[in-house]
């Protein structure tokens, strides 16, 4: 029998503010963090929320998970001097699609410029994927398994999944879970570009006929997993549960989807099984929806195969209008906006979205938030990330 | 060329690098150990670096292990370049 998994603290720093609230409300009332083509951070200064030691100790990705960390905790009632349970059965999973990029760009000019004495001592520690994890762990004291997850644009989303896992069979009682990134760097920004993966223009458009690309986003979120029934012992308030998750592999090219989302239809249809649900309960989908034109075509195809007939009547909406794609950070911020929407009953929109394209007819909640319709039955949600590598999740959520 | 190595000189050059690693100013004197001042081995690791590139003395390894209070790391630097 598998334990019931609950979130009880959100927090996230993204480009509509620092803080979880500030991240849905302004998305839900049609706000965007996308200025002149990027999705800065610009709200968020590390030295209002970081020591001078703790600002220096961590690269941009592991700021945001410490920024988003102590906003969840403190939502979860957690007193960080005394954890309420046995630490070694806190665990921390965080992911990150590159981690700490800005480090190494300042750390490989030094070494250009200056030789190989001026490389900074704290490259390593401060760029490594796993800092942020290592980070949340060291500065909350669990003692629990932690690691990072590297699954680019669905890491977050995997370490949500593991965590999940790790509660509900018993391997931990709680779990501090989600991601970040800092990617909007000169080598990074350019490399993207390069790639082709990005808008030309700036814009995110989502399921637009017109989209051309991603628009990079930086920031970070962190989630509090508990066990459902530890959590209720202790009197916590929990905001929705996590039902289960569904994890595939395309298998198929290093950045481009399966034109028909065979993978992302695969992962949609074990996260109802694992869930134990029916396409029939799902109440809204939170999109992947990169703007790009092969993720959105693929995965309109993947939501429609995977739901039936249920995908014509929820609303679909893509957090990505409004902020960017936060590359390994998606998933978790994505995941936070979610909760916060499902509990509200509101599908928020799908930014800059005008123009149908043939074959891509979903509800995607163009320009404006509207009520969702769950007839008095819970509130599920999918929300789904895919990442270059062919890495598909999709996790279940109910709000309480 | 490194600078002349004087107790004056490496004090000074330690006093101006520690406050970048967030120890208060009003904290540091010669007594002041590294540990009250929140100085770990990663902190000694860079400040390590600047006084090489300073003075081209390095403080490694079982060096490092040895020095408890900036008044320690003071005079190891001006007795190695002496």
């Amino acid at each position: 029998m598998k334990r019931e998994v609950v979130v009880t603290g959100l927090g996230a720093v993204s480009p509509l503010g620092v803080g979880a609230n500030a991240l849905y409300e302004r998305w839900r009332d049609g706000s965007s963090g996308i200025e002149n083509g990027e999705g800065a951070a610009t709200e968020f200064d590390p030295t209002d929320h970081l020591s001078v030691k703790e600002a220096r100790r961590s690269d941009r990705f592991a700021q945001f998970a410490m920024v988003a960390g102590d906003e969840a905790l403190e939502q979860a009632g957690w007193d960080r001097d005394e954890l309420p349970y046995d630490t070694t059965c806190i665990g921390c999973v965080y992911g990150t699609g590159i981690g700490g990029i800005g480090t190494l760009e300042r750390g490989k000019e030094l070494l250009i410029e200056h030789g190989e004495k001026k490389v900074p001592p704290l490259s390593v520690p401060l760029m490594m994927s796993n800092a942020a994890a290592g980070m949340l762990a060291m500065r909350y004291g669990l003692h629990g398994d932690s690691f990072g997850t590297v699954s680019a644009c669905a890491a977050s989303l995997h370490a949500i999944a593991q965590a999940t896992r790790m509660i509900q069979y018993g391997d931990a009682d709680a779990v501090v879970t989600g991601g970040a990134e800092a990617a909007l760097t000169p080598l990074s920004k350019a490399a993207f570009a390069r790639l082709e993966a990005v808008s030309p223009r700036g814009i995110s458009q989502p399921f637009d006929a017109r989209r051309d690309g991603f628009v990079m986003g930086e920031g970070g979120a962190v989630l509090v997993l508990e066990d459902a029934e530890k959590a209720a012992e202790r009197g916590a308030t929990p905001l929705a549960k996590v039902l289960g998750f569904g994890a595939t592999s395309d298998a198929h090219h290093l950045t481009a989807p399966h034109p028909e989302g065979v993978g992302a239809a695969g992962a949609i249809r074990r996260a109802l099984r694992d869930s134990g649900i029916e396409p029939g309960q799902v109440a809204y989908v939170n999109a992947h929806g990169t703007s790009t034109p092969l993720n959105d075509r693929a995965e309109t195809k993947a939501i429609k195969d995977a739901l039936g007939d249920r995908a014509m009547q929820i609303p679909v909406s893509s957090t990505k209008s409004a902020i960017g794609h936060l590359l390994g950070a998606a998933g978790a911020v994505e995941a936070t906006a979610t909760i916060l929407a499902l509990r509200e009953r509101i599908a928020p929109p799908t930014l800059n979205w005008e123009e149908r394209e043939e074959g891509m007819d979903l509800d995607y909640v163009p320009g404006k938030s509207k009520p969702l319709d769950v007839n008095g039955g819970p509130a599920i949600a999918l929300t789904n990330a895919f990442g270059f590598g062919g890495h598909n999740v999709v996790v279940c959520l109910e709000a309480l | 060329m490194p600078a002349t190595v004087t107790a004056d000189a490496v004090e000074k050059t330690i006093l101006e690098a520690l406050p970048q690693f967030g120890v208060d100013e009003a904290d540091i004197s010669r007594d002041s150990t590294f540990e009250d001042l929140d100085i770990d081995s990663l902190d000694l690791t860079e400040l390590s670096q600047i006084i090489e590139e300073e003075y081209g003395v390095t403080i490694k390894g079982e060096d490092a292990r040895k020095i408890k209070t900036v008044g320690d790391a003071i005079d190891l630097v001006v007795s190695k370049a002496g």
